[in-house]
């Protein structure tokens, strides 16, 4: 168990900020070995409705769903890339907040699930641009235009990539985790940029169809598979990054043990 | 059925990556467990 305790001593060592009630409350919440304890389990239903709901949705859209009035067919690419667009900017809110409480609290449980969302949301989010290129070409005659939507979902990428990168560059991991969660921070400002950037702008990319608060413009046949595939799509980035965040706890604790055996060796 | 959507590309690459992502990881995540037992076990 010494990986756990490191931890601890990191997260309390006199370098580290005095940590208040809400601090306290979250390190006891994120503590290492209670994620495990309680993702571990989780992990097979969580993959078994991803799947169920994946296919569900994406097989609804493409097979059984109508056809667009003016795009025909090709609007089908809609049930795989919205769903990942949206998947792409949740993923990065996610890796803000996860990078907000590696900079106010420090802590390793944030910094792992930073480390671990980036190459999830990444792929998601060139799904979502292949996607969208791929039907582009047919309605604009096109694969990419410097569209203001498409591109800040490109910077939207080149900022994951940069997280990836960045976590790496350093020799002191922990100052590779510090600049990274900068980075991430910074450029949250980029989300709401997407989003607005089909009102703020005269786009190619048509406006937004579904609305939280205004009525939706999209046929209600249409939508539920959408929405089926979103969660579909929502929950395997859980999955996912639930997953891996298991994994880099496990493989930290093996490393840990293995140098505490080598030092008793020694 | 149309397979033009398909034959775009689009749901063949969300597929592949999917079932790519989804298989990298469990594969990841078996390896640090029976690493991890592993060492425990010694």
């Amino acid at each position: 168990m010494t990986y756990y305790s490191d931890m601890s001593e990191k997260i309390l060592s006199p370098d580290a900020p005095v940590l208040g009630r809400t601090g306290s409350w979250l390190h006891r919440f994120a503590n290492p070995g209670r994620f495990l304890r309680l993702a571990q389990p989780a992990l097979p239903w969580l993959a078994a409705f991803s799947i169920v709901l994946t296919v569900v949705g994406i097989v609804w859209g493409y097979a059984f769903a109508p056809a667009d009035w003016e795009q025909g067919d090709a609007a089908r690419i809609m049930y795989v890339h919205v769903p990942a667009a949206w998947v792409a900017m949740a993923g990065y809110a996610a890796l803000a907040v996860c990078s907000f409480f590696s900079i106010v609290w420090r802590h390793p449980l944030a910094d792992l699930a930073a480390e671990e969302i980036g190459p999830v949301g990444a792929g998601f989010t060139f799904v979502c641009l292949v996607s969208g290129a791929l039907w582009g070409k047919p309605m604009w005659g096109a694969y990419w235009v410097w569209d203001a939507r498409l591109t800040s979902v490109l910077v939207l990428f080149f900022l994951y990539l940069g997280h990836i990168a960045l976590i790496r560059a350093f020799d002191n991991r922990s100052h590779g985790y510090r600049a990274a969660a900068i980075l991430a921070l910074v450029g949250a400002v980029n989300l709401p940029i997407i989003v607005f950037s089909v009102q703020w702008w005269n786009t190619l990319h048509q406006g937004n169809t579904i609305s939280v608060t205004g009525g939706s413009k999209i046929y209600i046949t249409m939508l539920y598979p959408l929405l089926i595939a979103s969660l579909g799509f929502y929950m395997s980035f859980l999955t996912l990054v639930t997953a891996r965040l298991c994994a880099a706890i496990m493989e930290r604790k093996t490393r840990a043990l293995l140098l505490a055996a080598a030092e008793r060796e020694a | 059925m149309n397979l033009t959507p398909f034959i775009d590309g689009s749901y063949g690459i969300t597929v592949l990556f999917l079932i790519g992502i989804f298989v990298l990881t469990l594969n990841r995540y078996r390896s640090a467990i029976k690493r991890l037992a592993a060492v425990e076990k010694r």
